[in-house]
């Protein structure tokens, strides 16, 4: 029987699979996060607010906020009030406090879910302490505001979102610099 | 092994030797098919008793309710290093071994198509276990993640040694990958002429499958250990939720490799079966086409089913659907297999010889596994099931009777080729049946404790558990100790015992069956017609 092709170049050929295999490994990161995104998944929240900023007066959604901290974390973390009632397409701000407890500078990072997951696309940040690093003094507290806006276009039985934040300790990451630079 | 001089005058060249070397440096330096075969065998049974032991260890510990003879951190490490030894060290060398010996004999080749590589690979092997296994004397102890190392269990809170852990994965992935791809090239270009794809051997077909399985998974577990790496050691956050990293990536990534990983552990088997099956039913094999179909489906359904490991970490119910219909599709071309291999039997003049007890056993008890894997599959059903002993008993339950018996049943087939000398029929079926008894003893009381409520991977265990969780440890302590008869009778049938003929299967059907038993060392240096 004929052969289609010599020794060498099926192996040349197979080898380039398991490369693109290991390639494509890489891929799966990007493509879980486009993944996520599309369905609006893994409670990652939505970009800026595209739409109208007609408030929708006839309408209420209970937002929860929930603060959580990672294993090891020491720091006291938690919002100012453990819910508000706010209406679709109004600007809404909620103040988290943290404080560092310990006699050392720290870094943190604090990453946020909502849930129900497919609420979490109509859920949008403008002003968040998440999207960067909180570095605190010893014994320092602060208030940290979130500004959000609830989409107009929230499934209309969604009725009550959570807002979750956990706090990591990145300081072994991010050494803190000596001075108040949060 | 002794070695016998082919003595075809067709040979002209004089440089060309024929028999093996001399001493150690024979095994080390060998390219011969046979060789590497016998050394892979060998090294897959010494990693199967390892593992096993570390069986006996859990099973020791949870022969009681409380905490008796090791401690938690201890117990975690066993758990773990039974499933790696056993899936990467037991069942995938020996398969490998197999695919070595047998498949240039079957398709007409003088000896594997890259026969360095086939050194290599080989010898990649002892050193990635020694790495492995080494971890456990290092302080702060080997891994204890679990065979499946999601992170950040293997990352943020993993003991010092998984940078070991890490390189071993990677030292069996590329001894893999390259026997796959020397299988690959064997089958594709060193077939005997007249040998069509559709008239190779049904445990030819298996391994080609098998193989490009191999070449598209065994990368991408390459890749997430590395991705493993690079979070603990150079600051990146692939798993890592404070750096925006996802721990629930690990899971797709390692099970996009996973679910594949557990094909490539049977589908070989599933090969072997169907050559085993026929010989003892001195018929042909019913349906060989659908087979070769079956195979194939079983390997691309394999790549879309995935998820069907974590149906309780969130993801959407449109997702959920989704990995459970195509999870209960996986068994309609394995469906199509058993009923083959139950139609082979049919009306055929069946004798029950060791091979065909192990074959047998596997069709029945491999088929009981396959139902426990439906309910699995059954997304709501799953969020109780999961993580609980019915796990164990479902993979288990295709893994023992499934994968090794499988391989059990290729040893005593093959061992009349492969030695010259027929095995202790007596001492076999012993060997068969206190294995049957002594698994299904294991096993199956697992099932029940696992609906009960049961979580895996715990070194205590409520009282109510007590006496299952007794009778299982007796049974896995009678399958562990059977495996030492099974080691006997190797080395007598290797030392001796009555001389197999060529053909000592009347029903067998192939072309390893047309060479002399024992095989001499070289063997189709002139390819045969296949017509």
């Amino acid at each position: 029987m004929s052969e289609a092709l010599s020794t060498r170049r099926l192996v040349q050929r197979l080898l380039l699979v398991v490369v693109a295999m290991f390639a494509f490994g890489f891929l799966l990161v990007p493509i879980y996060d486009v993944m996520c995104q599309a369905f609006g998944i893994n409670g990652k929240t939505a970009g800026a607010y595209q739409g109208s900023q007609q408030v929708d007066e006839a309408r209420q959604v209970r937002v929860q906020f929930l603060a959580t901290n990672s294993a090891g974390m020491v720091w006291e973390f938690g919002p100012k009030a453990e819910e508000l009632t706010v209406k679709p397409g109004a600007t809404n701000e909620i103040l988290f406090v943290a404080y560092n407890p310990t006699d050392k500078p720290m870094t943190a990072q604090a990453i946020p879910s909502v849930s129900p997951s497919k609420a979490a696309a109509y859920f949008h940040k403008t002003e968040c302490f998440c999207f960067t690093q909180q570095v605190l003094q010893p014994g320092e507290r602060i208030e940290m505001p979130v500004r959000f806006i609830v989409d107009r276009d929230l499934p209309a039985d969604v009725r009550h979102l959570t807002l979750a934040y956990t706090l990591f300790d990145i300081t072994a990451r991010q050494p803190p610099v000596a001075h108040n630079g949060g | 092994m002794s070695a016998v001089i082919d003595t075809d005058t067709g040979h002209a060249g004089h440089d060309h030797h024929h028999g093996p070397a001399k001493g150690l440096m024979r095994w080390v330096l060998t390219t011969n098919h046979k060789d590497i075969g016998t050394m892979y065998l060998w090294f897959s049974f010494c990693m199967f008793l390892l593992g096993g032991s570390m069986a006996m260890v859990i099973r020791a510990e949870l022969f009681q309710p409380g905490l008796q003879i090791v401690q938690p951190e201890f117990f975690n490490q066993m758990t773990t290093m039974h499933g790696l030894i056993m899936v990467f060290g037991a069942v995938m060398p020996a398969f490998v071994g197999l695919a070595n010996w047998m498949i240039p004999l079957m398709v007409g080749a003088p000896d594997m198509a890259l026969p360095r590589m086939n050194n290599f690979s080989f010898w990649l092997l002892p050193a990635a276990f020694t790495l492995l296994v080494s971890t456990l004397f290092t302080e702060g102890g080997g891994p204890n993640f679990g065979w499946t190392f999601y992170a950040p269990l293997s990352t943020t809170y993993a003991p010092e040694s998984v940078t070991f852990f890490i390189f071993a994965i990677h030292l069996m992935g590329i001894s893999s990958i390259m026997g796959a791809i020397n299988v690959i090239a064997t089958i594709l270009n060193l077939r005997a002429p007249g040998m069509t794809l559709m008239k190779m051997p049904l445990f030819v077909w298996t391994w080609l499958i098998t193989a490009f399985l191999l070449i598209a998974v065994m990368p991408v577990l390459a890749g997430v250990v590395t991705m493993m790496l690079m979070d603990i050691h150079f600051g990146t956050s692939f798993f890592n939720a404070a750096g925006g990293g996802d721990p629930v990536l690990f899971q797709h990534v390692f099970w996009f490799f996973g679910h594949p990983e557990v094909y490539i552990m049977i589908l070989p088997a599933f090969g072997a079966v169907s050559s085993i099956i026929p010989a003892f039913s001195r018929k042909p094999l019913f349906g060989y086409t659908s087979m070769v179909y079956a195979t194939a489906a079983i390997a691309f359904l394999s790549f879309i089913v995935w998820a069907h490991h974590m149906f309780t970490v969130g993801i959407p119910l449109t997702g959920e659907l989704f990995f459970m219909y195509a999870t209960m599709l996986i068994a309609v071309p394995t469906g199509v297999k058993v009923f083959n291999w139950v139609s082979t039997m049919w009306q055929g003049s069946l004798t029950f010889e060791t091979p065909m007890l192990f074959a047998v056993a596997f069709v029945i008890l491999f088929t009981i596994g396959g139902f426990s894997g439906l309910m699995l599959a059954i997304a709501p059903a799953d969020f109780q099931y999961h993580d609980t002993y019915f796990v164990v008993a479902h993979f288990h339950y295709v893994l023992v009777p499934g994968a090794i018996f499988g391989i059990f049943a290729s040893a005593y087939y093959w061992l009349p080729k492969w030695t010259g000398h027929m095995y202790d029929e007596t001492l076999g079926k012993l060997h068969f049946w206190l294995s049957f008894i002594g698994m299904n003893m294991a096993f199956f009381p697992m099932h029940f404790v696992g609906l009960a409520g049961m979580p895996r991977r715990i070194p205590d265990y409520n009282l109510q558990f007590a006496d299952f969780n007794m009778v299982s440890s007796i049974g896995a302590f009678t399958f562990g100790a059977t495996q030492f008869l099974f080691l006997f009778i190797v080395i007598k049938c290797i030392r001796g015992g009555k001389p197999a003929p060529a053909k000592p299967w009347d029903g067998a059907d192939g072309l390893e069956w047309t060479v002399p038993s024992p095989a001499p060392y070289h063997t189709f240096s002139t390819p045969p017609e296949v017509k």
